[in-house]
Protein backbone atom coordinates (compact mmCIF):
# COMPACT_ATOMS: atom_id res chain seq x y z
CA UNK A 1 0.00 0.00 0.00
CA UNK A 2 1.02 3.63 -0.77
CA UNK A 3 2.50 5.35 2.50
CA UNK A 4 3.36 9.33 2.30
CA UNK A 5 6.47 10.60 4.38
CA UNK A 6 7.05 13.89 5.69
CA UNK A 7 9.77 15.66 4.72
CA UNK A 8 11.82 15.01 8.19
CA UNK A 9 12.15 11.30 6.49
CA UNK A 10 12.94 11.97 3.69
CA UNK A 11 16.70 10.88 3.65
CA UNK A 12 15.83 7.31 4.58
CA UNK A 13 13.17 6.90 1.52
CA UNK A 14 14.51 9.20 -0.91
CA UNK A 15 10.70 9.78 -1.77
CA UNK A 16 7.26 11.52 -0.42
CA UNK A 17 5.67 8.00 -1.27
CA UNK A 18 6.71 4.24 -0.71
CA UNK A 19 5.13 1.29 -0.51
CA UNK A 20 5.13 -1.02 2.39
CA UNK A 21 2.93 -4.16 3.53
CA UNK A 22 1.52 -5.79 6.53
CA UNK A 23 -1.61 -6.83 7.91
CA UNK A 24 -1.32 -4.03 10.80
CA UNK A 25 0.21 -1.13 11.24
CA UNK A 26 2.76 -2.28 13.44
CA UNK A 27 3.90 -4.73 10.79
CA UNK A 28 3.45 -1.63 7.76
CA UNK A 29 6.36 -0.08 9.95
CA UNK A 30 8.01 -3.15 10.61
CA UNK A 31 8.27 -3.59 6.52
CA UNK A 32 9.19 0.02 6.18
CA UNK A 33 12.24 -0.44 8.46
CA UNK A 34 13.41 -3.45 6.58
CA UNK A 35 12.89 -1.53 3.46
CA UNK A 36 14.56 1.68 5.11
CA UNK A 37 16.86 1.01 8.25
CA UNK A 38 16.43 3.03 10.89
CA UNK A 39 13.32 4.76 10.03
CA UNK A 40 10.98 3.65 12.78
CA UNK A 41 12.88 4.59 15.48
CA UNK A 42 12.75 8.04 14.45
CA UNK A 43 9.12 7.70 14.59
CA UNK A 44 8.44 5.23 17.54
CA UNK A 45 10.04 5.02 20.50
CA UNK A 46 11.39 2.09 22.45
CA UNK A 47 8.18 0.92 24.28
CA UNK A 48 6.25 0.87 20.99
CA UNK A 49 4.91 4.53 21.49
CA UNK A 50 4.17 6.67 18.44
CA UNK A 51 6.77 9.89 19.11
CA UNK A 52 4.60 12.73 20.38
CA UNK A 53 5.43 15.00 17.77
CA UNK A 54 4.27 12.41 14.72
CA UNK A 55 1.51 12.04 13.54
CA UNK A 56 -0.07 8.40 11.57
CA UNK A 57 -3.56 8.57 9.78
CA UNK A 58 -5.05 5.77 7.82
CA UNK A 59 -7.53 6.55 5.37
CA UNK A 60 -7.21 10.42 7.03
CA UNK A 61 -7.94 9.04 10.22
CA UNK A 62 -5.72 9.50 13.36
CA UNK A 63 -4.25 6.53 15.11
CA UNK A 64 -2.86 6.41 18.33
CA UNK A 65 -1.76 2.76 18.76
CA UNK A 66 -0.06 0.43 16.06
CA UNK A 67 -2.03 -3.05 16.63
CA UNK A 68 -4.64 -0.88 13.52
CA UNK A 69 -5.59 -3.71 10.93
CA UNK A 70 -4.66 -2.53 7.25
CA UNK A 71 -6.04 -3.77 3.95
CA UNK A 72 -4.25 -3.15 0.55
CA UNK A 73 -5.94 -0.34 -0.58
CA UNK A 74 -5.52 2.01 2.90
CA UNK A 75 -3.93 5.07 2.65
CA UNK A 76 -1.35 5.64 5.48
CA UNK A 77 -0.21 8.88 6.24
CA UNK A 78 2.98 9.88 8.36
CA UNK A 79 2.98 13.58 9.29
CA UNK A 80 5.22 15.65 12.26
CA UNK A 81 4.73 18.71 13.60
CA UNK A 82 7.13 21.29 12.61
CA UNK A 83 6.72 23.71 15.18
CA UNK A 84 10.04 25.02 16.92
CA UNK A 85 13.03 27.02 16.67
CA UNK B 1 50.63 7.90 40.55
CA UNK B 2 52.17 8.92 36.93
CA UNK B 3 51.41 5.48 34.91
CA UNK B 4 53.38 6.73 31.59
CA UNK B 5 54.57 10.06 29.90
CA UNK B 6 52.16 10.92 26.46
CA UNK B 7 54.65 12.50 23.60
CA UNK B 8 53.32 15.91 22.30
CA UNK B 9 51.89 15.68 18.83
CA UNK B 10 52.57 17.98 16.11
CA UNK B 11 50.55 19.16 13.08
CA UNK B 12 47.17 20.32 11.97
CA UNK B 13 44.34 19.80 14.82
CA UNK B 14 40.53 19.46 13.50
CA UNK B 15 37.57 20.54 15.75
CA UNK B 16 34.47 18.74 15.66
CA UNK B 17 31.38 21.30 16.40
CA UNK B 18 28.19 20.45 17.72
CA UNK B 19 25.47 22.68 17.73
CA UNK B 20 22.13 23.13 17.79
CA UNK B 21 21.49 23.11 13.85
CA UNK B 22 24.14 20.48 13.11
CA UNK B 23 27.93 19.96 12.68
CA UNK B 24 30.50 21.79 11.80
CA UNK B 25 34.17 20.77 11.15
CA UNK B 26 37.43 23.33 11.40
CA UNK B 27 40.54 22.79 10.09
CA UNK B 28 43.59 24.43 10.81
CA UNK B 29 47.14 24.16 9.45
CA UNK B 30 50.17 22.99 11.33
CA UNK B 31 50.72 25.93 13.47
CA UNK B 32 46.99 25.84 14.45
CA UNK B 33 47.14 29.82 13.56
CA UNK B 34 45.08 29.46 10.25
CA UNK B 35 41.48 27.97 10.39
CA UNK B 36 38.89 26.69 8.00
CA UNK B 37 35.32 26.14 8.39
CA UNK B 38 33.72 22.65 6.52
CA UNK B 39 30.02 21.96 7.05
CA UNK B 40 27.54 21.74 8.05
CA UNK B 41 26.47 18.17 7.92
CA UNK B 42 23.24 16.69 9.60
CA UNK B 43 22.07 20.50 8.94
CA UNK B 44 18.86 20.94 11.48
CA UNK B 45 20.01 18.35 13.67
CA UNK B 46 20.38 18.94 17.06
CA UNK B 47 24.26 17.49 17.32
CA UNK B 48 25.19 16.79 21.00
CA UNK B 49 28.33 15.04 20.96
CA UNK B 50 31.03 14.56 18.03
CA UNK B 51 33.71 12.74 18.71
CA UNK B 52 36.92 11.07 16.81
CA UNK B 53 38.10 7.45 17.46
CA UNK B 54 41.38 8.31 18.96
CA UNK B 55 42.43 4.03 18.47
CA UNK B 56 41.86 4.23 14.74
CA UNK B 57 42.19 7.67 14.41
CA UNK B 58 39.50 8.12 11.30
CA UNK B 59 36.15 7.16 12.73
CA UNK B 60 33.45 9.54 14.09
CA UNK B 61 30.86 8.99 16.24
CA UNK B 62 27.89 11.67 16.12
CA UNK B 63 24.96 11.86 18.67
CA UNK B 64 22.25 13.51 16.91
CA UNK B 65 18.24 13.96 16.91
CA UNK B 66 16.02 16.34 15.13
CA UNK B 67 13.66 18.92 17.17
CA UNK B 68 10.77 15.62 16.94
CA UNK B 69 12.38 12.68 15.59
CA UNK B 70 13.63 10.30 17.80
CA UNK B 71 17.72 9.86 18.58
CA UNK B 72 20.07 8.75 15.93
CA UNK B 73 24.17 7.99 16.22
CA UNK B 74 25.64 8.52 13.21
CA UNK B 75 29.04 6.80 12.51
CA UNK B 76 31.65 8.10 9.66
CA UNK B 77 35.00 5.81 8.75
CA UNK B 78 35.82 8.68 6.62
CA UNK B 79 36.21 12.00 8.45
CA UNK B 80 32.65 13.08 7.81
CA UNK B 81 32.91 12.32 4.35
CA UNK B 82 29.90 9.75 4.59
CA UNK B 83 27.66 8.66 7.71
CA UNK B 84 26.33 5.56 8.32
CA UNK B 85 23.48 5.35 11.18
CA UNK B 86 24.10 3.06 14.01
CA UNK B 87 22.08 -0.16 13.77
CA UNK B 88 20.69 -0.08 16.86
CA UNK B 89 21.08 2.98 18.48
CA UNK B 90 20.63 3.51 22.65
CA UNK B 91 17.33 2.29 23.86
CA UNK B 92 16.08 0.88 27.15
CA UNK B 93 14.47 -3.15 27.08
CA UNK B 94 11.01 -2.85 26.07
CA UNK B 95 8.61 -2.86 29.16
CA UNK B 96 6.02 -6.09 27.82
CA UNK B 97 2.99 -4.45 29.60
CA UNK B 98 3.42 -1.39 27.53
CA UNK B 99 3.58 1.43 30.37
CA UNK B 100 5.75 2.91 32.25
CA UNK B 101 8.84 2.40 30.32
CA UNK B 102 11.73 4.35 29.96
CA UNK B 103 12.74 6.36 26.83
CA UNK B 104 16.21 7.46 25.31
CA UNK B 105 15.00 11.11 24.65
CA UNK B 106 19.25 11.58 23.34
CA UNK B 107 22.14 10.30 23.36
CA UNK B 108 24.35 13.38 25.33
CA UNK B 109 28.15 12.05 26.03
CA UNK B 110 30.00 9.43 23.85
CA UNK B 111 33.30 7.94 25.25
CA UNK B 112 35.63 5.78 23.72
CA UNK B 113 37.12 2.48 25.70
CA UNK B 114 40.48 2.01 26.10
CA UNK B 115 43.31 0.96 23.71
CA UNK B 116 42.98 -2.43 24.41
CA UNK B 117 39.21 -3.10 23.46
CA UNK B 118 39.29 -1.30 20.26
CA UNK B 119 35.61 -1.88 19.33
CA UNK B 120 34.38 -0.34 23.03
CA UNK B 121 32.28 2.05 23.60
CA UNK B 122 30.16 4.27 26.18
CA UNK B 123 27.21 6.83 25.77
CA UNK B 124 24.97 8.41 28.20
CA UNK B 125 22.27 9.94 27.55
CA UNK B 126 18.81 12.03 28.93
CA UNK B 127 17.39 10.49 31.03
CA UNK B 128 19.99 9.36 32.29
CA UNK B 129 21.73 6.26 31.66
CA UNK B 130 24.68 4.05 30.90
CA UNK B 131 24.68 2.12 27.19
CA UNK B 132 27.98 0.07 25.88
CA UNK B 133 28.50 -1.08 22.73
CA UNK B 134 31.55 -3.81 21.54
CA UNK B 135 31.06 -3.34 17.71
CA UNK B 136 32.40 0.40 16.79
CA UNK B 137 29.15 1.60 17.98
CA UNK B 138 26.79 0.13 15.85
CA UNK B 139 24.61 -1.73 17.95
CA UNK B 140 24.16 -0.88 21.81
CA UNK B 141 23.58 -2.57 24.86
CA UNK B 142 21.94 -1.21 28.28
CA UNK B 143 24.80 -1.29 31.29
CA UNK B 144 21.68 -2.44 33.58
CA UNK B 145 24.04 -2.45 36.54
CA UNK B 146 23.46 1.60 36.63
CA UNK B 147 19.76 1.53 34.40
CA UNK B 148 18.44 -1.18 36.48
CA UNK B 149 20.20 -0.45 40.10
CA UNK B 150 17.52 -0.46 42.68
CA UNK B 151 18.92 3.16 43.60
CA UNK B 152 18.46 4.54 40.24
CA UNK B 153 14.86 6.09 40.54
CA UNK B 154 16.03 7.63 44.03
CA UNK B 155 19.87 8.47 42.79
CA UNK B 156 18.32 10.33 39.93
CA UNK B 157 14.70 11.10 40.63
CA UNK B 158 13.39 8.86 38.29
CA UNK B 159 15.79 10.62 35.49
CA UNK B 160 13.34 13.71 36.26
CA UNK B 161 15.21 16.39 38.06
CA UNK B 162 17.07 17.42 35.15
CA UNK B 163 18.95 20.21 33.83
CA UNK B 164 17.10 22.51 30.69
CA UNK B 165 17.97 20.37 28.04
CA UNK B 166 16.68 17.71 30.79
CA UNK B 167 18.24 14.76 32.97
CA UNK B 168 21.57 13.70 31.97
CA UNK B 169 24.47 10.70 32.67
CA UNK B 170 27.78 12.38 31.22
CA UNK B 171 31.63 12.40 31.96
CA UNK B 172 32.31 8.83 31.73
CA UNK B 173 35.92 8.06 32.70
CA UNK B 174 37.66 5.09 32.33
CA UNK B 175 40.60 4.28 34.18
CA UNK B 176 43.44 3.69 32.14
CA UNK B 177 44.78 0.81 33.95
CA UNK B 178 41.76 -1.04 34.43
CA UNK B 179 38.48 -1.21 31.63
CA UNK B 180 36.22 -2.51 34.54
CA UNK B 181 36.89 1.00 36.96
CA UNK B 182 34.59 3.62 36.10
CA UNK B 183 33.33 7.08 37.20
CA UNK B 184 29.99 8.34 35.94
CA UNK B 185 28.18 12.16 36.53
CA UNK B 186 24.65 12.77 36.34
CA UNK B 187 22.90 15.70 36.55
CA UNK B 188 21.35 16.25 38.91
CA UNK B 189 22.74 13.00 40.88
CA UNK B 190 26.15 13.45 41.18
CA UNK B 191 29.51 11.28 40.51
CA UNK B 192 29.22 7.33 40.71
CA UNK B 193 31.63 5.09 40.89
CA UNK B 194 32.21 1.13 39.45
CA UNK B 195 34.82 -0.86 39.98
CA UNK B 196 33.53 -4.39 37.81
CA UNK B 197 32.56 -2.26 34.87
CA UNK B 198 29.06 -1.17 35.70
CA UNK B 199 27.96 -4.27 37.20
CA UNK B 200 27.72 -2.19 41.05
CA UNK B 201 27.92 1.60 41.42
CA UNK B 202 28.29 3.62 44.80
CA UNK B 203 28.10 7.91 44.92
CA UNK B 204 30.93 9.51 45.21
CA UNK B 205 30.78 12.99 46.07
CA UNK B 206 31.50 13.50 49.96
CA UNK B 207 33.01 17.06 50.20
CA UNK B 208 31.04 18.49 47.24
CA UNK B 209 28.78 20.99 48.16
CA UNK B 210 24.97 20.56 46.89
CA UNK B 211 23.79 24.51 48.26
CA UNK B 212 20.20 23.60 46.63
CA UNK B 213 19.96 20.35 48.90
CA UNK B 214 18.49 20.68 52.55
CA UNK B 215 20.23 18.20 53.27
CA UNK B 216 23.70 19.16 54.53
CA UNK B 217 25.88 16.37 53.31
CA UNK B 218 23.92 14.24 50.98
CA UNK B 219 25.20 11.38 49.52
CA UNK B 220 23.67 12.17 46.22
CA UNK B 221 21.58 14.25 44.15
CA UNK B 222 24.96 16.71 43.73
CA UNK B 223 25.47 18.23 40.39
CA UNK B 224 28.60 17.80 38.84
CA UNK B 225 28.97 19.55 35.84
CA UNK B 226 31.83 18.06 34.24
CA UNK B 227 34.09 15.41 35.57
CA UNK B 228 37.58 14.38 33.80
CA UNK B 229 40.05 11.94 35.27
CA UNK B 230 43.71 12.26 34.04
CA UNK B 231 45.32 9.49 31.84
CA UNK B 232 48.81 10.10 33.44
CA UNK B 233 47.12 10.26 37.03
CA UNK B 234 44.23 8.20 36.88
CA UNK B 235 44.10 8.73 40.92
CA UNK B 236 43.19 12.30 40.25
CA UNK B 237 39.68 13.29 39.72
CA UNK B 238 38.63 16.60 38.68
CA UNK B 239 35.31 18.24 38.79
CA UNK B 240 33.58 21.58 37.18
CA UNK B 241 30.44 21.65 39.92
CA UNK B 242 26.97 23.79 40.07
CA UNK B 243 28.79 24.45 43.21
CA UNK B 244 32.36 24.96 42.42
CA UNK B 245 35.84 23.78 41.40
CA UNK B 246 36.68 20.33 43.17
CA UNK B 247 40.02 17.68 42.86
CA UNK B 248 40.10 14.42 44.57
CA UNK B 249 42.49 12.27 44.81
CA UNK B 250 42.31 8.51 45.56
CA UNK B 251 42.23 6.48 47.79
CA UNK B 252 40.17 9.57 49.39
CA UNK B 253 36.54 9.79 48.76
CA UNK B 254 36.40 13.32 49.71
CA UNK B 255 36.40 16.31 47.15
CA UNK B 256 38.76 19.53 47.86
CA UNK B 257 37.56 22.19 46.65
CA UNK B 258 40.42 23.37 45.02
CA UNK B 259 37.81 26.47 43.11
CA UNK B 260 38.00 28.35 46.80
CA UNK B 261 41.43 29.97 45.06
CA UNK B 262 39.58 31.68 42.35
CA UNK B 263 39.25 35.36 42.63
CA UNK B 264 36.37 36.06 44.82
CA UNK B 265 34.88 38.19 42.50
CA UNK B 266 34.75 35.75 39.21
CA UNK B 267 33.90 32.59 41.42
CA UNK B 268 34.44 28.60 40.55
CA UNK B 269 31.13 28.58 38.91
CA UNK B 270 31.38 26.86 35.13
CA UNK B 271 30.51 24.18 33.28
CA UNK B 272 33.74 22.53 31.65
CA UNK B 273 36.66 21.57 32.74
CA UNK B 274 39.95 20.65 30.94
CA UNK B 275 43.39 18.82 31.58
CA UNK B 276 46.49 19.37 30.49
CA UNK B 277 47.75 15.86 28.51
CA UNK B 278 50.77 15.74 30.09
CA UNK B 279 50.58 17.48 33.43
CA UNK B 280 48.10 16.52 35.83
CA UNK B 281 48.58 19.81 37.91
CA UNK B 282 47.37 22.08 34.90
CA UNK B 283 43.60 22.98 34.26
CA UNK B 284 41.69 25.12 32.52
CA UNK B 285 37.90 26.66 33.16
CA UNK B 286 35.84 28.80 31.70
CA UNK B 287 34.20 30.83 35.07
CA UNK B 288 30.37 31.59 34.60
CA UNK B 289 28.39 33.79 36.50
CA UNK B 290 26.09 31.54 38.96
CA UNK B 291 24.87 33.99 41.14
CA UNK B 292 20.92 35.41 41.60
CA UNK B 293 19.30 33.66 39.26
CA UNK B 294 21.94 32.26 37.38
CA UNK B 295 22.33 33.91 34.00
CA UNK B 296 25.63 31.48 33.34
CA UNK B 297 27.33 33.98 31.37
CA UNK B 298 30.96 35.34 31.73
CA UNK B 299 30.76 37.37 35.09
CA UNK B 300 30.41 41.25 34.33
CA UNK B 301 30.36 40.22 30.86
CA UNK B 302 34.08 40.06 30.73
CA UNK B 303 34.96 36.38 29.50
CA UNK B 304 38.26 34.64 30.72
CA UNK B 305 39.86 31.48 31.02
CA UNK B 306 41.27 30.65 34.05
CA UNK B 307 44.13 27.88 34.71
CA UNK B 308 46.21 26.41 37.56
CA UNK B 309 49.12 24.96 37.46
CA UNK B 310 49.84 23.73 40.78
CA UNK B 311 46.85 21.30 41.28
CA UNK B 312 44.57 24.11 42.14
CA UNK B 313 46.34 26.17 44.34
CA UNK B 314 46.56 29.14 42.31
CA UNK B 315 44.94 30.24 39.46
CA UNK B 316 45.70 32.53 36.78
CA UNK B 317 43.30 34.74 33.96
CA UNK B 318 43.68 34.13 30.79
CA UNK B 319 41.98 36.56 28.37
CA UNK B 320 44.30 38.40 25.82
CA UNK B 321 42.19 38.45 22.88
CA UNK B 322 39.23 37.98 24.26
CA UNK B 323 36.35 40.27 24.30
CA UNK B 324 37.11 43.46 27.53
CA UNK B 325 33.58 43.76 28.01
CA UNK B 326 29.76 43.46 26.95
CA UNK B 327 30.37 39.58 26.01
CA UNK B 328 27.98 37.57 27.70
CA UNK B 329 29.01 33.99 26.50
CA UNK B 330 28.07 30.84 27.67
CA UNK B 331 30.13 27.78 27.41
CA UNK B 332 28.86 24.41 28.20
CA UNK B 333 29.96 21.68 29.89
CA UNK B 334 31.03 19.46 26.44
CA UNK B 335 32.00 22.89 24.48
CA UNK B 336 36.06 23.08 25.77
CA UNK B 337 38.62 20.83 24.67
CA UNK B 338 42.54 20.47 24.57
CA UNK B 339 44.77 19.28 22.10
CA UNK B 340 48.14 16.99 22.80
CA UNK B 341 50.90 19.55 21.15
CA UNK B 342 53.44 21.27 23.10
CA UNK B 343 52.30 24.07 23.68
CA UNK B 344 48.49 22.46 24.44
CA UNK B 345 45.64 24.06 22.38
CA UNK B 346 42.61 25.47 24.01
CA UNK B 347 39.53 25.58 22.48
CA UNK B 348 35.80 26.59 23.53
CA UNK B 349 32.39 27.15 21.47
CA UNK B 350 29.81 29.83 22.55
CA UNK B 351 26.24 28.95 22.76
CA UNK B 352 26.54 32.45 20.36
CA UNK B 353 28.37 30.52 17.67
CA UNK B 354 31.76 32.10 18.48
CA UNK B 355 34.77 29.36 18.29
CA UNK B 356 37.88 30.49 19.75
CA UNK B 357 41.21 28.94 20.21
CA UNK B 358 44.80 29.23 21.52
CA UNK B 359 47.77 27.57 20.64
CA UNK B 360 50.01 28.50 23.35
CA UNK B 361 47.71 27.26 26.24
CA UNK B 362 45.70 29.85 26.55
CA UNK B 363 48.18 33.06 26.48
CA UNK B 364 46.54 34.32 23.70
CA UNK B 365 42.92 33.74 22.55
CA UNK B 366 41.62 34.08 18.67
CA UNK B 367 37.98 33.58 16.92
CA UNK B 368 37.86 30.82 14.59
CA UNK B 369 34.53 31.28 13.68
CA UNK B 370 31.15 32.93 14.29
CA UNK B 371 27.64 32.83 13.44
CA UNK B 372 27.64 29.27 13.94
CA UNK B 373 24.17 27.95 15.71
CA UNK B 374 24.25 27.30 19.41
CA UNK B 375 27.70 25.30 19.96
CA UNK B 376 26.89 21.68 22.25
CA UNK B 377 30.48 20.59 21.99
CA UNK B 378 33.82 20.95 20.85
CA UNK B 379 36.12 18.14 20.41
CA UNK B 380 39.75 17.92 19.13
CA UNK B 381 40.26 15.18 16.54
CA UNK B 382 44.39 14.72 15.73
CA UNK B 383 45.34 14.71 12.57
CA UNK B 384 48.24 12.73 11.24
CA UNK B 385 51.12 15.05 10.99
Amino acid sequence: MKVSIPSPLLSYTQAPEVEADGATLSELLADLDQRYPGIRFRMIDEQGAIRPHMRIFINRERVVGLEEALSAEDEVQILQALSGG
Amino acid sequence: MTTETIPARSGPVLLLVGTRKGIFLLRSDAARSRWSLEGPHFLGHLAYHVVLDPRDGRTLLAATKTGHLGPALFRSTDLGKSWQEASSPPAFPKVEDGDGGRVVDHVFWLEPGLPGDPDVWYSGTSPPALFRSEDAGDTWSPVSGWNDHPNWGLWTEDGADGTPGGSLLHSINIDPRDPQHLYIGLSGGGVFESTDGGDSWKPLNRGCEANFNPVPEPEFGHDPHCLRLHPLAPDVLWQQNHCGIYRLERPSEVWERVGDNMPRDVGDIGFPIELHPRDPDTAWVFPMDGSDVWPRTSPDGKPAVYVTRDAGRSWQRRDAGLPREHAWLTVLRQAMTVDAHDPVGVYFGTTTGEVWASNDEGGEWTCVARNLPHVFSVEVAQLAS
